[in-house]
């Protein structure tokens, strides 16, 4: 079972360079095919500042940390029981390449169901920009729900 | 960027512009996997899949969810974007054909603009529902 104290806990936090390359290797394993993901001169036409961060890949950049599965051994998960139940996103900005973005992590959550046999942990995740000022922006909020399989 | 649509032709009902994905292949996960950072060999390795009592390797949930995001800013520009939301019903499997689709359920207006709600959906090519979801776009201010 997993250790209820750890709701409240928080992750420790970490700085992405969003990169061009990684964008549009992201977008062609995607099967991507509109040029404002791909070319960096349609991004700029489209009134963007360079290619823009696709929706879900804000879920990915909070992965680029050293150990993508911090939270998972922290908790003391096993990645091959773990199933993705759940994501949300709440979009304040778009963010584009180049950007430094920090994401705060959170566990809010860690409830079971059918008695035990599944576990379920849920992580709020910030995302903010670096501006090279003291305050940040707030780009958009993440909420992931993993299940841990019991069977 | 503008968000600016014709308001009017978006109705309840309405289903938004559709999108198809080849099968998905292990070359797809193995890709995706790399791409995305998530290397958690369940999606690539199948000794380690089966270890763990899967019969082989299988999508990336959030590799069905970027073909929805796909399938949304093809239809809008990114930042009419507000929320997206996907819950895993089942999982997509090797040879899976995955088609994105997305209905307006409802029009509404908040911080002074127009919104919509789409529901949104992944089935294969049975109908088999995989992820199921929902957005909230802005249509204009």
């Amino acid at each position: 079972m997993i250790d209820q104290t750890f709701i409240g806990f928080r992750l420790p936090l970490h700085t992405q360079v969003v990169e061009k390359g990684r964008l549009r290797f992201f977008a062609r394993a995607i099967g991507e095919t509109n040029p404002v993901y791909l070319h960096e001169d349609a991004a700029k036409a489209a009134g963007w500042g360079s290619l823009p961060v696709p929706p879900t890949f804000l879920f990915c950049l909070d992965m680029e940390q050293d150990n993508p599965y911090d939270c998972m051994d922290t908790l003391g998960i096993e990645l091959g029981k773990v199933l993705h139940g759940e994501q949300h996103f709440s979009y304040y900005q778009v963010a584009c390449a180049g950007d430094r973005l920090t994401f705060d992590s959170r566990i809010t959550d860690i409830y079971q169901k059918k008695a035990g046999a599944m576990e379920f942990v849920v992580r709020d995740t910030a995302v903010f920009r670096e501006t090279g000022e003291p305050t940040r922006e707030k780009l958009a909020d993440l909420r992931s729900i993993i299940i841990i399989r019991h069977r | 960027m503008s968000t600016d649509v014709d308001i009017a032709s978006f109705n309840v009902g309405d289903e938004i512009p559709p999108l198809s994905t080849p099968p998905i292949s292990r070359l797809t996960l193995a890709l995706y996997a790399g791409a995305s950072g998530d290397h958690n060999p369940i999606h690539v390795d199948l000794d380690f899949a089966r270890y763990h009592g899967m019969d082989d390797v299988f999508a990336h949930g959030m590799l069905a969810s970027a073909y929805l995001g796909r399938m949304l800013t093809n239809w809008l520009p990114q930042d009419a974007l507000i929320s997206f939301s996907v819950r895993f019903v089942a999982i997509a499997q090797v040879h899976d054909e995955l088609s994105c689709q997305g209905r307006i359920t409802e029009r509404f207006e908040a911080e002074g603009e127009q919104r919509a709600r789409i529901e949104l959906s992944v089935v294969n090519q049975h109908g088999e529902a995989k992820v199921v979801g929902d957005a909230v776009v802005r249509l204009g201010r």
